[in-house]
């Protein structure tokens, strides 16, 4: 197929692509096999074993409480990517929605999404965060829409402007001609033309939206000890830098740094992908 | 014509890199344009009559290469100047405008200003001076109020007038040739009659040679003193405008002729081209790029095209021609 | 013959605010008969394209009527008529096929869409339907599953008029539908043009800027100016006596190779007149027009009858001779010397 194809020439000119796709397949496999590829239980405590530094045993030593942390990391993977997907997507669907309509409809809509987005935007969105999750509770769904409500903005205006292009474009006249309501010209015609570029939105805010998750479980917001999640992790570890046992904070915040890398590599890469396409 | 031509292209080959291959774009390329003199270059898309342009004016795309073939411009031969003496050639000496005249201005500029650039970079205006220059300009090309005019934004203007203030910044130093890439495309007939006459007044007036690109046949034949017509990459045949619709000799241009409406009735007179552009991709292509297509075709057309002269100022690269 | 639409003194007249208005269209009134292709010209800018809005119901009109046999759409509003059952009898077939189409729809899907919409059509029907239609067209069968950046310019034309005649409709509006392609390829699409117009017994009013095109397809011309129809008449006529003072610019700015048939040059200077607020005693053509008399700035000139089917408004039409023939000669009577 011709996107194949085109796939292989951006990842032949483009090496660091290339390297962006392998991580992801990585971390792809780590969150759907983690439970099972963990040498131990996550979180299985062992006294005997705290603190213990990087050993054959443990890759990547133990914790204070005597876990395996390369389990762990591997393990939270799969809760780090499922909140920055579906926080994502969340994102999106609120965002392109809204957006696309105030983009092709103008008027009101416009005015409403346009004041929403603004409103959104007045405040630092870390601690518009952090209010929102300390006002609905401390559950990772939580974490989910806060981080969705925060990356409304940049979906809606992105979506919106892109619409807006596309409203004068021969095809969305040609449309209302073939008898398509208004609805079915914004949802059938209009979307799957902005889609591209949202995806690559989307890649490109995965590596924030992971920030953000592990940001608010670092200052105690969300995810809850014991579970496994790079930010809890980082906090946990942070206690324990001083006296010497580095190896707690640093492997979950490689695997973060390594993460939001690899996202904002893909999208880049993504992008590489999709635009030319059309072009040719 | 014994006088040196303003412009002498020879053998023009020009290749272009691609992901699925080196695309011949060009192939043997050579006409001339003699001072004062008008040459229209007629082709379809595709033909490569816009890649002739850019590449006599050192603008080809980076993809692009000039294989073999030399411009002779003043005495010195354009595709082997050093990029520094080239640019100190283009808006001096030699000058161009373009198709979409709204895009090809800047659009955060003022037009004045854009005039005013060119003066300064090559006219020897100083900057003092160059606004009082640019409002000369525009009362050349005709623009209406143009003390108010050389303060207006490009998007504040109509097509045609952006195209009058192309000309401007493109004749504001006296170029001795310019090339016009299509510049009356998408503008009304009415707009197009009056910029080509301009064009043409202006040129008349500083003994200027213009090398004009179109697809239009009718609008070369009208405003050129001789037609020279292109496909896939080849010269096929050149002529005054008068003998080219009269007499056209090679048999792609008596087709184009007969596919273009202005002439005929009806029409059930017209009649497309057959068969469609070679591939210029492959490596086997045949001497003679239209022979696939031509019914006039026999074993001679294997053979490397010739230039046969069959009237005055009237060339055809043909083995058979009509 | 019937007219099969009648064009009622249409009108649009577009807010700008601080009570402006932009006259696009103002007054217009013309038919179209069963079977007949009406050209229309102007310039940018005269209200073409606003026109061809109103007539195939994208915008709504201020005021006026457009009846086709019959029926008055202009009181059904643009947002619902899409839903219309007269939706189907008016289509048409755009510039820039490309743009026209949908990147992300295959040409089947494309031609798919208004069957799917208007006609109900679903599964091996509309799969037949729109096979049919790219044999009608001339599109090869493979290419039903490509995408408009795979086909070549004459093939997305196919398709955009295989779309546009997908459902049926009686009339046909065609917006320069060849401006954009090679001159061999015009030919082919403008003959097939004619051919389905005659198989599918379809109107058409084909808008150009191409004078040369509308003089081989058109049996009657429309001169737009300003939002306002300056002349109307057969094409032949139009074209070897224009009595406009603009379509005789018009018609001697077509560009020919031959000088003995250079009708006399009429250039124009200058911009035209706003369509701002435009006084209505004053002609729209006054200030650009070669003749500038003062009866010009005193009394709007009308749609008058210049001969059988011939309407011009211009207050000097009959009297002018026509245009002399010779190239370069400036023309009688009124001036347009260069």
């Amino acid at each position: 197929m011709n996107l194949l194809r085109h796939a292989r020439y951006v990842l032949s000119e483009n090496p660091v692509t290339g390297l962006a796709f392998g991580l992801f397949a990585m971390f792809l496999v780590a969150a759907l096999f983690g439970p099972l590829l963990a040498p131990y239980n996550p979180l299985q405590s062992n006294a005997a074993m705290a603190l213990k530094p990087p050993s054959a045993a443990h890759w990547f030593g133990t914790d204070q409480l005597g876990r395996d942390i390369f389990s762990r990391v591997l393990v939270a993977t799969r809760l780090d990517l499922t909140i920055a997907f579906a926080s994502v997507i969340l994102a999106f669907l609120l965002g392109a929605l809204s957006g696309v309509a105030a983009g092709y409809f103008g008027g009101w809509t416009d005015r409403v999404v346009g004041r929403l987005a603004d409103t959104i935007m007045a405040f630092p969105l870390f601690v518009l965060a952090m209010g929102i999750v300390a006002a609905l509770g401390n559950k990772v769904i939580n974490i989910v829409i806060a981080t969705a409500i925060i990356n409304f903005p940049l979906y809606a205006r992105v979506a919106r402007a892109e619409a807006n292009v596309r409203r004068e474009a021969g095809f969305v006249e040609a449309a209302r001609l073939s008898g398509n309501g208004e609805a079915r010209v914004v949802l059938g015609h209009v979307l799957p033309n902005i889609m591209p570029i949202m995806m690559v939105q989307m890649s490109l805010t995965m590596g924030y939206a992971i920030l953000n998750a592990a940001g608010l479980s670092f200052i105690g917001l969300g995810v809850r000890p014991p579970d496994a999640e790079w930010g809890i992790m980082v906090a946990e570890g942070a206690n324990f830098i001083q006296s010497g046992e580095w190896w707690i904070a640093l492997f979950p915040g490689a695997a973060l740094m390594l993460a939001v890398f690899c996202f904002n590599l893909l999208g880049d890469g993504l992008r590489d992908i999709i635009d030319p396409l059309k072009r040719t | 014509m014994t006088a040196v031509p303003a412009l002498a292209v020879e053998d023009l080959s020009v290749e272009f890199r691609t992901r699925s291959g080196t695309v011949k774009v060009l192939e043997q390329v050579g006409f001339e344009v003699d001072k004062g003199e008008t040459v229209a270059l007629v082709g379809e898309s595709g033909s490569g009559k816009s890649v002739t342009a850019f590449a006599v004016m050192g603008i080809l795309d980076p993809a692009g290469k000039v294989t073999s073939g030399r411009a002779m411009f003043g005495g010195a031969d354009l595709l082997a100047l050093p990029e520094r003496e080239l640019a100190e050639q283009r808006g001096r000496e030699l000058s161009m405008i373009f198709q979409n005249p709204r895009t090809a201005l800047n659009p955060i500029r003022r037009v004045g200003r854009q005039i005013a650039d060119v003066l300064v970079r090559h006219g020897g205006a100083t900057r003092p001076d160059a606004p009082r220059a640019a409002v000369e300009m525009l009362k050349k090309v005709r623009i209406p109020d143009p003390e108010r005019r050389v303060e207006a934004y490009p998007f504040e203007l109509s097509g045609g007038m952006c195209q009058r203030i192309m000309i401007a910044i493109a004749l504001a130093c006296r170029p001795a040739l310019l090339i016009a890439d299509e510049p009356t495309t998408g503008l009304d007939v009415t707009t197009q009659a009056v910029i080509m006459d301009l064009i043409g007044e202006l040129a008349h007036e500083s003994g200027m040679a213009t090398i004009f690109i179109t697809h239009d046949l009718a609008l070369a034949a009208e405003y050129c003193d001789r037609i020279v017509v292109m496909h896939a990459g080849h010269i096929v045949e050149a002529a005054p405008g008068r003998a080219l619709f009269a007499e056209p000799r090679h048999p792609y241009s008596a087709k184009l002729l007969a596919a273009t409406p202005g002439g005929t009735a009806s029409l059930a007179e017209l009649a497309s081209i057959p068969g469609g552009l070679p591939d210029l991709r492959r490596s086997d292509l045949p001497a003679c790029r239209y022979s696939g297509r031509c019914e006039r075709r026999n074993d001679d057309c294997t053979r490397p095209l010739p230039r046969r002269s069959v009237g005055d100022r009237h060339i055809v690269a043909c083995w058979n021609p009509l | 013959m019937s007219a099969l639409l009648d064009i009622g003194g249409l009108a649009k007249r577009f807010d700008l605010g601080g009570k402006r208005l932009l006259h696009a269209v103002d007054e217009v009134s013309f038919t179209i008969g069963r079977g007949e292709t009406v050209g229309l010209v102007g310039e940018s800018g005269c209200g073409k394209s606003t026109l061809v809005r109103l007539i195939n119901r994208l915008l709504d009109p201020t005021s006026g009527s457009i009846r086709l046999a019959g029926t008055d759409l202009a009181g059904l509003r643009a947002r619902a008529f899409a839903g219309n059952p007269n939706r189907a009898r008016i289509q048409m077939v755009f510039q820039d096929a490309g743009d026209s189409l949908n990147p992300r729809y295959s040409a089947a899907d494309a031609i798919a869409d208004p069957i799917r919409r208007l006609k109900r059509l679903s599964g091996a029907d509309l799969r037949r339907r729109v096979e049919a239609l790219a044999d009608m067209t001339g599109l090869p069968r493979e290419l039903l599953s490509r995408f408009p950046h795979q086909l070549s310019g004459g093939q997305k034309a196919r398709v955009g008029i295989a779309r546009a005649i997908a459902v049926e409709p009686e009339l046909l509006i065609l917006d320069e539908p060849t401006a954009a392609l090679d001159v061999s390829v015009q030919v082919v699409i403008l003959k097939l043009l004619q051919q389905l117009k005659r198989e599918l017994g379809m109107s058409y009013l084909f808008v150009s800027h191409d004078l040369n095109v509308v003089r081989l397809l058109c049996d009657r011309v429309l001169v737009m100016y300003l939002g306002k129809i300056v002349e109307e008449g057969p094409a032949a006529e139009i074209f070897a006596d224009p009595r406009h003072p603009y379509t005789r610019a018009l018609v001697s700015a077509i560009p020919q190779a031959e000088p003995d048939k250079r009708v006399g040059r009429l250039r124009l200077s200058g911009e035209p007149r706003s369509p701002i607020d435009p006084d209505p005693t004053v002609c729209r053509f006054y200030g650009r027009c070669p003749r500038g008399e003062p009866r010009c700035a005193a009394e709007m000139p009308l749609l008058r009858s210049a001969g059988p089917a011939r309407q011009v408004a211009c207050h000097f039409a009959t009297l002018d001779p026509p245009p002399s023939h010779g190239g370069g000669a400036p023309e009688g009577g009124g001036g347009g010397r260069r």
